[in-house]
Formats: C-alpha cells, sequence, structure tokens
C-alpha cells in the first residue's frame, strides 16, 4: 500500500481549548481502519506530545499523519522558535513551560522522552531560530 | 505515583461501592490497578490500559490524556472543581470521570481493602 493521510491538522501557538482535538481524531480514524489498540495508544500519545509541543512551546505549525502497510508516521512541523539544545530537551524533567501551562499538569519535562519511549523511530530537525520537524514512525 | 495489583471489578461496582459522585460514562470497563499523578506527561509514561488514573486536574487535557492512554476511569479527588467543558468532552469521548471529596491518600486505602 502505498503512503496515505490519515489526517492533517493546523495547530495555533496557545490555543489550549483545542489542545488534544488532533489526537482525539486520530484515535477515531484509527479505530475505524482497526488498528491495535496497544498501536493507536503509541501513535496517539506521540501526536499529542507533539501537538501540545507545538502549542506550547512553538509559534504554531501542524500536524500529519500518515499510514502505509508497513507503518503510521507522524510528522510534526512548526515555525519556530527552534530548540537551541536537542540532547538537553530530552533530558528527563528539562522543562522550559511557565507556571500556567505547569498548573494544567504539563511541563514534567517528559513529553519528548515518551514521544522517543513510543515510537520505533524518531528524527528531529530544529536548532535555535530555525523551524523544528519531528518525524516518528511507529511500525504497525 | 503508584501502582497496585491485579482486579476485575468493573467501574461501577466501585463508584457504588465508594459512594463516588458519577460525572461521566460509561462504566462497564474493567479495572486494573491504579495510578496516582497530576503531571500529565507521568500519566502517559507510567499509566496502564485499564487503570484507575487518581489526579486533581478536572480540566479538558485530563480527557484528552485520559482517552489515549486508555484509563479505566479518572478519579477526581478532594472534589476538585470539573471544568464543564471537560464534562461534554469526556461525553463526548466515552472517558469516564468520578469524583470523590476524600484525598488520593484515603481514596487509596479504600482501593487497597477493596483489593483493587
Ligand atoms: N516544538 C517545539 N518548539 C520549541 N521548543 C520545544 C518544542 N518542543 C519541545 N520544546 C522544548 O523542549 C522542552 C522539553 O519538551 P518536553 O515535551 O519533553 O517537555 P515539556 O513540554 O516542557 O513538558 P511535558 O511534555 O512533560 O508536559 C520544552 O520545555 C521546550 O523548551
Ligand atoms: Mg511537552
Amino acid at each position: 500500500m502505498q503512503e496515505q493521510t490519515l489526517l492533517q491538522s493546523k495547530i495555533e501557538q496557545g490555543d489550549f481549548t483545542r489542545g488534544g482535538e488532533v489526537s482525539s481524531s486520530l484515535k477515531d480514524v484509527l479505530r475505524k481502519l482497526g488498528i491495535k489498540s496497544e498501536t493507536s495508544r503509541r501513535v496517539t500519545i506521540v501526536t499529542y506530545e507533539l501537538e501540545m509541543n507545538i502549542i506550547i512551546h512553538s509559534l504554531g505549525g501542524e500536524i500529519e499523519v500518515l499510514i502505509s502497510s508497513e507503518q503510521i508516521k507522524v510528522v510534526a512541523t512548526d515555525r519556530g522558535p527552534g530548540i537551541p539544545d536537542v540532547e538537553k530537551a530530552f533530558q528527563p524533567g528539562f522543562s522550559t513551560a511557565d507556571d500556567f501551562v505547569r498548573g494544567m499538569g504539563f511541563g514534567a519535562g517528559m513529553g519528548l522522552n515518551n514521544i522517543k519511549h513510543y515510537s520505533d523511530q524518531l528524527t528531529v530537525e530544529t536548532g535555535q531560530g530555525k523551524k523544528s520537524k519531528f518525524t516518528a514512525i511507529i511500525c504497525l | 505515583m503508584t501502582r497496585l495489583g491485579e482486579s476485575s471489578m468493573k467501574v461501577r461496582e466501585l463508584a457504588d461501592k465508594l459512594e463516588l459522585e458519577v460525572i461521566s460514562g460509561p462504566f462497564e470497563k474493567e479495572i486494573n490497578g491504579v495510578y496516582i499523578g497530576d503531571l500529565l506527561s507521568n500519566v502517559m509514561a507510567k499509566a496502564a490500559a485499564g487503570n484507575l488514573w487518581i489526579t486533581v486536574h478536572g480540566h479538558v487535557n485530563v480527557v484528552a490524556v485520559a482517552s489515549l492512554t486508555q484509563v479505566a476511569a479518572v478519579i477526581v479527588v478532594e472534589d476538585f472543581p470539573i471544568e464543564s467543558a471537560a464534562v461534554q468532552k469526556a461525553q463526548t469521548n466515552q472517558v469516564t470521570i468520578l469524583r470523590t471529596p476524600l484525598t488520593a491518600v484515603d481514596l487509596l486505602r479504600k482501593l487497597i481493602e477493596l483489593g483493587v
């Protein structure tokens, strides 16, 4: 099967009222396709972490989810400001989240770790003052 | 962050036994272990499908996290407020939310007594 887009959605900076909508719609789509619930769990958690990171830490961006016969690919791109030190950002507990978002339970500094843990493959393109692009692959 | 042993109790039975306030259904899911925590990414890292998730948060992000992690139910402790948007979203997404005036620790004691 050729790669097909399952879902594509713009995500606005600071849009907490719609936070989680991409992952929620994705869960429905995956269920209708008959994807195993454990796989769906991994894909939707990865998508939610990427979605919330765009809302919380970036100037806005978009998420596209693609499927082929072998894998599901989640691509999150944003318009910056980029991550100056990726290694540091992946350290458990590292977070630049402010008090407002911490009050909602974000800012544990665990999101990137979760994305890595639940993905079979993860690539990150970013840098200070750059756009960020995360590509996460989960095998079917 | 705590995880307890196996159990085959359903959400409805638990809600009845502990007189939990019902915010949203369904109630037929089997409970399998407990996770306590308020940091959403930690919940996504540690809570397993079928767990009871005990938290103080009552906002929409909780509904999203509960739905994705596939927990059996969320129990909001200490009667913390639950946003009406969260209740609506829980109903649409079939996420079970219950509430209790108990603290997390007192609730946990009762869960242990019940063998959950
Ligand atoms: N898309 C992004 N653009 C810019 N910075 C980002 C982006 N995603 C993550 N970061 C940076 O990396 C840090 C770590 O991200 P991570 O998702 O692990 O933790 P968090 O979002 O701060 O907290 P949590 O995900 O646990 O709620 C963030 O605090 C932020 O500084
Ligand atoms: Mg994050």
